[in-house]
C-alpha cells in the first residue's frame, strides 16, 4: 500500500465521520467543529493528490476564515438555541434519506468505469505546483480571475449593506417604557417594580439559584430565561436538604424545624414545575 | 491511488451534505451542509486534475473556493439579518409568504 493510498484511506474515513457528525450533532457548534474535521482531512487528501497550493488554501481559507466566521455567527445568535425536530411535512426525514441513498446510487453508477484505469499523475504538469497554477490563473484564466476579484469586492459590500440595516422599530423612550409597565400592571397585574434577586444559599450564590418566596416556594422571575434554556437552574430544595444534612453531621443532632417539605408540594404552578425539572 | 476512489468519496460527501440540507432545521447547519457539498465538488475537481494530468481542475477548484468565501459572507449576513427581525435561525419560522 503506497503512502498516498494510506493518506486517502485514513483521511477519507475521518472526512466521512465528520460529515456524519454534521448530520447528527444537535448543537450548531459541534456541527461546525465536525465540518472543520472534514476540511482538514480534505486538505490532506489534496496534498496527496499533488495539489499543494489548494491544500494550504483549504486550511487557511476554509478552516481558518470561513469556519471562524461560522463560529462567530453561532456565538452571535445564541450558542444553545435548540433545533425543533417537529416535521412540518410528515415523513420528510425518511424521504430525504431515501432520496440521498438514491442519489448516491446514481452517482456511484456514473462514476464506476468512467475514469482512466491508470491516473496520469501531475509530475509532468506540476513543474512546481504554485508556479504552474500561477501561469494558468494569470494566463488563460485571467478574465475569470478578474471577475472573481470583482465578486470578492462586491460580496463584502453586500454583507455590510445587509448587516448594517436601520432599526426595525423606533427606540422606546424612558417615559414610554414606564407607561408600558404601568399599563401591564393595570391590565395583567404584572408587578411594575424591579424583578426579584437570585437566591443566596449557604452553598451557592450564583445567578442560577432561584430566590425563595416567604412560603418556601421558588420565585420563577428570579432566574433569567437564559438559565432555564441551558438547564442550569439549581434545585434549591435539594441544596437546602444537603445543607440541613451537613449541619446535622456537624452538630450530631437533627436540626430543629427546618423547612423540609417535599419539592412537589412546594411547586404549585406549571412554570415552577418546569424550572425544577 | 485510483482517482475513482476519490470520486466515490466525493459522491458520499456530497450526498451526506444534501441529506443534511433536507433534514436539518437550523439555517446555520444547513449552510454548513452546503459548504460540504461545495467541498466535495472541489475534491472531484482535484481528482480529475490528477487523473488527466492537467492543472485546469485545480484552477477551477481554486475559483470555487473564492466563490464559496464570497457566498459565506453574504449568506451569513442574511442569516444574521433574519435573526435580527425574527429572533430565530430555524428555516421553518420565516413563513410570512405562506397562505
Amino acid at each position: 500500500m503506497s503512502g498516498q493510498l494510506l493518506v486517502f484511506v485514513i483521511c477519507g474515513a475521518f472526512a466521512v465521520l465528520g460529515a456524519l457528525g454534521l448530520l447528527f450533532f444537535h448543537k450548531a457548534v459541534h456541527a461546525a467543529l465536525s465540518l472543520a474535521l472534514v476540511m482538514i482531512n480534505l486538505a490532506a487528501i489534496y496534498a496527496a493528490l499533488d495539489a499543494a497550493l489548494l491544500a494550504m488554501a483549504q486550511v487557511i481559507v476554509y478552516t481558518g476564515a470561513i469556519l471562524m466566521l461560522f463560529l462567530f455567527v453561532i456565538m452571535l445568535v445564541g450558542i444553545d438555541r435548540r433545533e425543533s425536530h417537529r416535521e412540518l411535512i410528515p415523513g420528510q426525514g425518511v424521504v430525504a434519506i431515501l432520496a440521498g441513498i438514491g442519489t448516491l446510487g446514481l452517482l456511484v453508477f456514473a462514476i464506476l468505469g468512467s475514469f482512466p484505469a491508470q491516473a496520469v499523475g501531475l509530475e509532468a504538469a506540476n513543474g512546481g505546483n504554485v508556479e504552474s497554477l500561477a501561469a494558468l490563473i494569470f494566463g488563460s484564466y485571467v478574465f475569470a480571475f478578474e471577475f472573481i476579484s470583482a465578486l470578492m469586492i462586491i460580496a463584502p459590500i453586500g454583507a455590510m449593506v445587509l448587516a448594517q440595516q436601520a432599526r426595525l422599530t423606533a427606540k422606546k423612550t424612558q417615559r414610554e417604557r414606564a407607561a408600558a409597565r404601568i399599563e401591564a400592571y393595570a391590565q395583567k397585574g404584572v408587578h411594575p417594580g424591579t424583578l426579584p434577586n437570585s437566591g443566596v444559599t449557604a452553598l451557592q450564590d450564583s445567578i442560577a439559584v432561584p430566590g425563595l418566596l416567604p412560603a418556601g416556594r421558588i420565585s420563577t422571575s428570579s432566574v433569567s430565561q437564559a438559565m432555564v434554556d441551558r438547564d442550569a437552574v439549581v434545585n434549591v430544595h435539594a441544596v437546602s436538604l444537603l445543607t440541613a444534612q451537613r449541619f446535622a453531621e456537624l452538630s450530631g443532632e437533627v436540626p430543629p424545624a427546618i423547612i423540609k417539605p417535599e419539592p412537589v408540594d412546594l411547586v404549585d404552578t406549571k412554570d415552577e414545575r418546569e424550572l425544577l425539572k | 491511488m485510483n482517482p475513482e476512489m476519490v470520486a466515490l468519496l466525493a459522491a458520499v460527501l456530497f450526498v451526506l451534505g444534501a441529506v443534511g440540507v433536507l433534514i436539518r432545521r437550523n439555517a446555520l447547519v444547513i449552510f454548513m451542509c452546503v459548504e460540504l457539498m461545495l467541498n466535495s465538488a472541489n475534491l472531484l475537481l482535484v481528482s480529475f486534475a490528477y487523473a488527466h494530468g492537467s492543472l485546469d481542475g485545480q484552477v477551477a477548484a481554486f475559483f470555487v473556493m473564492v466563490v464559496a468565501a464570497a457566498e459565506v459572507v453574504v449568506g451569513l449576513s442574511i442569516i444574521v439579518s433574519v435573526y435580527r427581525s425574527r429572533r430565530t435561525t430555524s428555516v421553518d419560522a420565516p413563513d410570512l409568504l405562506k397562505l
